[in-house]
């Protein structure tokens, strides 16, 4: 299953070096990984989707990533009310013939081309994973000719359904 | 407790003070006695400023002999073991010494050096990420930035190895940083928001225990040396006797519980007792303290307690649940928690029937082995315990000697046993011989050691005679690398693949050439004979003991089988 995991982390050198080692270590399967600094100076938001097969799995990444030093805080949102965005930038390949069937394919995904040159577009799309892949198999046929995506980044919605509360993994 | 240092002479007067002498004065904060080092170029700056320093200085003959005695110092005192490498070469050498350490759990502050901060990242002579090398086997590590931050990170370091769960922390000083000079530092506070171990149980889980004992008709208590770090060992005593619960040790936990105690159910594992394993199989409740359900004493998962409730203390959240499916979870210190399992005064127990079991067990199913006209290992054990009145500190390496020491030497008191457990790392037990014996200097300490793995930090003979530490070096001699032959025997058809030595040195010569003397012990006479005279003397000796090059350790439990499953338990 995919999971959804927010860090905030220390802003000390090599702390990035120190998660992504650890998931190495750990032996695993993280899909993408994002990181910035937050709305706390000295601070930095990681957010990784990983991929684990059970919960035990799940409990021990929250354990070891909780048990780093410069990590302050680990949150499972997977089930929370969450907002979750990936940027994508994709350059398809595209001629006056194909130009204007790509323009409607945009619009009802809200992407914008942000660059034309003679042979090819590039256009920007945010959103969850699944609209990006979606709207990727989407534009596919036209001939991608460069893609890059940033992963996702992800918080808490403001309000919560109480039933929602985030499920602890301390067991202290 | 603060004595005038110089560094608060220097701080008075405010003049600039160099990153080295920064450095040395926080050691000093710290009340470090002995520092195990190697210099080098990077590290010229510091050794400049230790060369006025009163803080004793080993040197070992091989930066992994220095780090190994660091633990082997840490183990016997439970304070953090001093390493200093230089840069590049240096540091590398001691990696092995902190995976080592990470594994088990042993407070160690090392330091290294670095190349010049400008020069970082150039490929530089003597340059090698250390912080990229170590990441994975260091609870935490840093490299030095600026000369003002070295009061704090010295005393951060101490703080993280030693609190928690303990372990190694790298301090990696670029060469321009402690020969740098800056205007001392305020007192600088730890800043470690992250970092917050849980020490006190929670009360819930404590009373979940309690009753969970109370109700239990096959309890068993699983000690790892998470007791020995808690320094909780009087508790588990007055634990374990209060509710008539039976104890065993994992391989690293020895000494944590009397073994001549009645309680003492002996050592688990994949060598150990078939006492113990069994009582590990049939136990309705299994009360881990300290331990982290390693797979050499936990066999097959699928067939590891199969009937048993399992309560885990550990004071590494991360541990409880990795291995084991845990029913009561107790994040905390296993002294606090041992304290307050104690003072709920559970129910009189109501498990004699499973106390006689394990005593017949005990009775029926000993460590055994054949006598012949050959000398074993296993008599010379009995031997070494009886004539150190099982006293000695006992430093092994890696193999069957290790195994036949574990089994055969009764530790009455902790904090004797010194082994390397989690990453089972050949050459350590010579070097932390000295650490030992330097902990220790009135104690008795064995060093034993296989032929094979003698030789791996062989070079260390030198620092045993400069110190004159009246180590005794025992060699087990099988010419063979015995625990690789014993696999290939049982596992591989007796295809001895590279396991046998077709030449060895003279051990008796060698020892000879560091100026220690030697002796080649070939029978139990001999060994009696020479044992009398030796172990208890005040200097360093070496025993080279043939012993029977055929003999296997058991019981054995084989990889993949469960605790039921031993082999080797009676003759
Ligand atoms: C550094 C290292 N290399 C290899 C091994 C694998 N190994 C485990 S026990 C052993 C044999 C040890 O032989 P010896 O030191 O003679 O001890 P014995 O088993 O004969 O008592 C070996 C090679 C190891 N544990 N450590
Ligand atoms: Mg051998």
């Amino acid at each position: 299953m995919k999971r959804i995991i927010t860090l905030t982390v220390m802003n000390r050198p090599g702390v990035l070096n120190r998660i992504t080692n650890l998931f190495s270590k750990r032996n695993y399967n993280i899909e993408s990984i994002s990181v910035g600094y937050s709305e706390q100076e000295g601070m930095s938001r990681i957010t990784c989707v990983v991929h684990v097969d059970n919960d035990g799995v799940l409990e021990q990444i929250t354990k070891q990533l909780n048990k780093q030093i410069d990590v302050i805080k680990v949150m499972d949102i997977t089930e929370q009310s969450i907002v979750a965005r990936e940027l994508a930038l994709i350059k398809v390949v595209s001629n006056s013939s194909t130009r204007n069937e790509i323009y409607s394919l945009i619009q009802p995904f809200r992407a914008s081309v942000i660059d034309v040159s003679k042979d090819s577009l590039v256009i920007q799309l945010t959103g969850e994973s699944d609209k990006v892949e979606a709207f990727i198999e989407l534009i596919k046929p036209y001939g991608i000719k460069e893609l890059a995506r940033t992963g996702t980044t992800a918080f808490l919605r403001g309000t919560q359904k109480p039933s929602q509360a985030i499920k602890p993994y301390s067991i202290v | 407790m603060l004595q005038e240092t110089a560094f608060t002479k220097m701080k008075a007067e405010n003049e600039p003070i160099s990153g080295a002498e920064l450095m040395l004065e926080a050691l000093k904060k710290e009340q470090v006695e002995v520092i195990f080092g190697y210099p080098g170029g990077a590290v010229l700056p510091i050794y400049d400023k230790l060369y006025d320093s009163k803080i004793l200085h080993i040197l070992p003959r091989h930066e992994q002999g220095g780090i190994h005695a660091a633990e082997g110092y840490s183990r016997v005192t439970g304070k953090p073991g001093v390493v200093i490498a230089t840069s590049g070469p240096g540091a590398t050498n001691i990696i092995t010494g902190l995976a080592d350490a990470m594994m088990d759990s042993l407070p160690l502050v090392v330091f290294t050096g670095q190349v010049a901060t400008g020069v970082i990242g150039t490929d530089a002579f003597q340059e090698a990420d250390i912080l990229g090398i170590t990441t994975p086997i260091t609870k935490y590590n840093y490299q030095v930035r600026s000369i003002e931050d070295i009061p704090r990170i010295v005393k951060e370091a101490f703080y993280v190895a030693t609190s928690g769960r303990p372990g190694p922390v790298l301090i990696d000083i670029p060469k321009d940083i402690a020969a740098g000079t800056a205007n001392v530092p305020e007192e600088q506070e730890i800043v470690l928001p992250g970092y917050q171990p849980t020490v006190q149980p929670n009360y819930l889980q404590i009373r979940k225990l309690t009753e969970a004992v109370s109700r239990a008709k096959k309890p068993v208590i699983l000690a790892g040396a998470g007791i020995l770090f808690s320094e909780g060992y009087e508790e588990l005593k007055q634990y374990a006797e209060q509710q008539s619960l039976p104890v065993v040790h994992t391989l690293l936990g020895l000494g944590g519980f009397p073994a001549e105690h009645p309680l003492f159910a002996g050592l688990a594992g994949m060598h150990g007792c078939y006492t113990a394993n069994m009582a590990l199989y049939e136990c309705d409740l299994l009360i881990n303290i300290g331990a982290r359900f390693d797979d050499r004493l936990t066999g097959n998962l699928q067939h590891f307690a199969p009937n048993a409730t399992v309560a885990h203390i550990d004071i590494d959240p991360a541990e409880i649940g990795k291995n084991v499916q845990t029913h009561i979870p107790v994040v905390a210190d296993a002294k606090e928690a041992l304290k307050q399992l104690i003072s709920q005064e559970g129910k009189p127990p109501v498990h004699q029937e499973w106390l006689d079991t394990l005593n017949a067990w005990k009775k029926e199913y000993p460590y055994f082995y054949k006598e012949d006209d050959r000398l074993k290992p296993q008599k010379v054990m009995e031997m070494l315990y009886e004539k150190t009145k099982g006293e000695a500190i006992v430093v092994t390496d890696v193999g069957q000697h290790q195994m036949w020491a574990a089994q055969y030497y009764k530790f009455s008191k902790a904090n004797r046993w010194v082994t390397s457990g989690g990453l089972g790392t050949m050459g350590f037990g010579l070097p932390a011989s000295i650490g030992a014996q330097l902990a220790s200097p009135e104690s008795i300490v064995l060093s034993i050691s296989g032929d094979g793995g003698f030789q791996m930090c062989t070079q260390e003979l030198a620092v045993i005679r400069e110190q004159n530490l009246p180590i005794k070096i025992i060699i087990l001699n099988n010419s063979s690398l015995g625990m690789v032959r014993q696999w290939q025997e049982i596992f591989y058809e007796s295809r001895f693949s590279h396991s046998k030595f077709s030449s060895q040195p003279d051990f008796v010569k060698l020892a000879d050439a560091f100026g220690i003397k030697g002796y080649l012990i070939e029978d139990e006479a001999q060994a009696e004979t020479i044992f009398n005279e030796v172990l208890t003397n005040n200097e360093p000796v070496l025993l080279d003991i043939r012993i029977d090059p055929d003999e296997n350790v058991y019981p054995m439990i084989a990889p993949g089988k469960g605790h039921h499953e031993m082999v080797g338990v009676k003759p």
